[in-house]
């Protein structure tokens, strides 16, 4: 079995994001870029079921620009096969990331799509079950445990009223929850040996997808600020505090 | 006309106060009509519930074994077939919703507009974005059905003063068995639900251990609060994961968070940013938590939480 992993690239996330004054952006120049920690989640994930045997093979999958390139070699040294780079200049809606994934689904034919369940610079949560419902497979979303036999997934899931387990024929697509693994660290030896893996690079433009978007971004500002509060010295001034407030 | 379709969230037979966030987000659209859509295997009870909402013009249902879970790989297909006749499509942006409204989105073959936080026009809205250290204002084309998930803690439950028809609709597009549902393992508690609950005390890793967490449990039983946590003590195993609060969280509003042993990362604060007043317990008076609180105590919270007990009185 062959597994396909959403590797996006992202604003690192200790990197305190600013809005341009101007409200057209958010400040991205000299920040720190990591992968998507969901995205992390999910190669991992792939790998583990690799070394356990039950697949043979992971690509992992950036959508983006040319410049994109380190960034999956950073996949390939944490132990996937080769890397599939779809290159854009423009940026990528969660619908035209779907449906980019579903042409490299038909093409690479894999039993498993891992993703994260949101990139946490849009936030979207979107991507998976976008894909899910254009390839009419099942979605697996907010994963906390996955195990594949008989060509099943068995999937718990992290819901608001606690833990779902369901159960999907494959091919299944599963975005990652926080809890499902704890990637491992790239060692130095491995980025050598991934300098020799493959990446495809494959222009956006030539698969002959539709990247139409519905959604315009036109404004961007700064969430309105919590003023700076007050400190008490104890339970007991604490306590009456709330009383004024009436919240106690 | 402007016609909009709120998809219910229930469980057990009862409705989830999620949907009468997501109606108070809809009528900011001022519509021609609200109409909430109940799936399940009996759904009476909740459409019952569903049509005491304030604003509600109608609410159907359908009914079928099939419905008996939320699964989206079933839902989706059946309110595709309901939605052609609506110009939005509302869910809430609970886990419900984050599953399902992106299925229905991209059967619709339209993008979707993810937790929305205000309306500004029928196309137009707020979101948050990089864990909501930026709000981006967003529109979407006139053209296409509008598919948005509603960031419940952005907006007030409508009343249930309501008396809406209630309509069983026939819809039999082929539903797909490749997904099934096995068990739902629910923490069982009797304490308010943290997602609608006024007041809410959250314990981190500073509270130390799962014995420990019994402190925070004892004090907000105390003032009747529901329980929360920061990712650190989920992934501790303090406490279950649904009590997790923050960007890949809980997104919460309550009247009163009290944070005990939290530090204040970004993506903890990103879930109580909505809070009415934040108080911080934390023995490290350099903790970022203090930079958003409104009221501050710094001390150790093994000794202060009892002495909060005994003030209370
Ligand atoms: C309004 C708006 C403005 C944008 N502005 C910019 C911009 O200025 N610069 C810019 O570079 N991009 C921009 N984008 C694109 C954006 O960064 C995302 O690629 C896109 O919106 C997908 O959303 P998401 O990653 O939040 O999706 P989610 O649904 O949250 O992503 C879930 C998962 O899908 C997979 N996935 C999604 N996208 C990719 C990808 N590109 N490559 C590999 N895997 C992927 C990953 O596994 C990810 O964890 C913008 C998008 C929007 C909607
Ligand atoms: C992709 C991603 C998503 C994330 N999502 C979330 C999320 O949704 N929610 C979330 O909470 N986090 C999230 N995090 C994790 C976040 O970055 C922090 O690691 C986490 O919130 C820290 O939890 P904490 O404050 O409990 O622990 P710590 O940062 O370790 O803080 C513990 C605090 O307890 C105090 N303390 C210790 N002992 C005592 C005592 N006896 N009395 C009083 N105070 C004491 C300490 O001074 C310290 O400030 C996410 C991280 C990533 C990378």
């Amino acid at each position: 079995m062959k597994i396909l992993v959403g590797y996006k690239r992202v604003v690192d996330y200790n990197v305190r994001i600013q809005v341009k004054p101007d409200g057209t952006g958010v400040v991205t120049d000299g920040v720190k870029l990591s992968a998507n920690p969901f995205d992390d989640i999910a190669l991992e994930e792939a790998l583990r079921l690799r070394e356990r045997g039950v697949a043979e093979e992971v690509v992992v999958v950036g959508i983006g620009p040319a410049d994109l390139t380190a960034h999956l070699r950073n996949g390939l040294a944490m132990g996937a096969n080769r890397a599939i780079h779809v290159q854009t200049a423009d940026a990528v809606s969660p619908l035209t990331a779907a449906r980019t994934f579903l042409k490299l689904v038909e093409k690479e034919q894999p039993g498993l799509v891992i993703l994260g369940k949101q990139a946490i610079d849009d936030d979207a949560n979107q991507t998976g079950q976008m894909l899910a419902a254009l390839w009419d497979r099942p979605q697996a979303t907010f994963a906390s445990k996955v195990e594949i036999a008989d060509g099943k997934a068995t999937v718990t899931r992290e819901v608001d009223a606690g833990l779902e387990t369901i159960e999907a024929e494959l091919p299944v697509v599963i975005t990652t929850d926080l809890r499902l693994n704890e990637p491992r660290f790239i060692k130095l030896p491995d980025i050598m040996k991934a300098k020799s893996k493959p990446i495809d690079v494959i222009e956006l433009g030539s698969l002959g997808v539709d990247v139409a978007d519905h959604i315009k971004t036109i404004h961007y500002a700064a969430p309105p600020k919590r003023s700076k509060g007050v400190m008490v010295k104890d339970a007991a001034e604490l306590v009456t505090a709330l009383k004024q407030k009436g919240l106690l | 006309m402007t016609k909009i379709l709120v998809i219910a969230e229930h469980l057990g037979g009862k409705l989830n106060g999620s949907t009468a966030r997501a109606v108070s987000a809809a009528a900011a659209v001022k519509p021609d009509a609200i109409d909430v859509i109940v799936l399940s295997d009996a759904p009476d009870a909740v459409a019952a519930e569903a049509a005491k909402i304030d604003g509600v013009s109608k609410v159907l249902t359908i009914a079928r074994a099939e419905n008996a879970h939320s699964l989206a790989a079933v839902y989706a297909p059946q309110i595709v077939k309901v939605a052609s006749g609506y110009t939005h499509v509302f869910v809430p942006s609970t886990t419900f919703g984050k599953d399902l409204a992106p299925r229905v989105a991209a059967l619709l073959g339209v993008s979707q507009v993810s937790d929305v936080m205000s309306v500004e026009g029928p196309h137009t809205f707020k979101r948050p974005i990089y864990a909501g250290n930026a709000i981006v204002t967003v529109e979407v084309d006139a053209t296409s059905t509008v598919v948005a998930t509603i960031r419940t803690a952005s907006w007030a439950a409508a009343a249930s003063n309501g008396s809406a028809p209630v309509e069983p609709l026939n819809v039999e597009p082929l539903l797909p068995s490749h997904t099934r549902f096995v068990n739902l393992q629910q923490g069982k508690s009797d304490r308010p639900d943290l997602q609608g609950a006024p007041k809410v005390v959250s314990g981190g890793r500073g509270v130390g251990s799962k014995e420990n967490f019994e402190i925070v449990y004892k004090f907000a039983d105390k003032i009747g609060a529901a329980v929360g946590a920061s990712r650190a003590a989920v992934d501790a195993g303090y406490v279950p994961n649904e009590l997790q609060v923050g960007q890949t969280g809980k997104i919460i509003a309550p009247e009163l968070y009290i944070a005990v042993g939290i530090s204040g990362a970004i993506q903890h604060l990103t879930g109580i940013k909505d809070a009415g007043t934040i108080v911080a317990i934390n023995k490290d008076g350099e903790a970022p938590i203090f930079e958003i609180a409104d009221i501050g105590l710094v001390g150790d919270l093994f000794k202060i939480l009892p002495e909060l007990e005994a003030a209370i009185g």
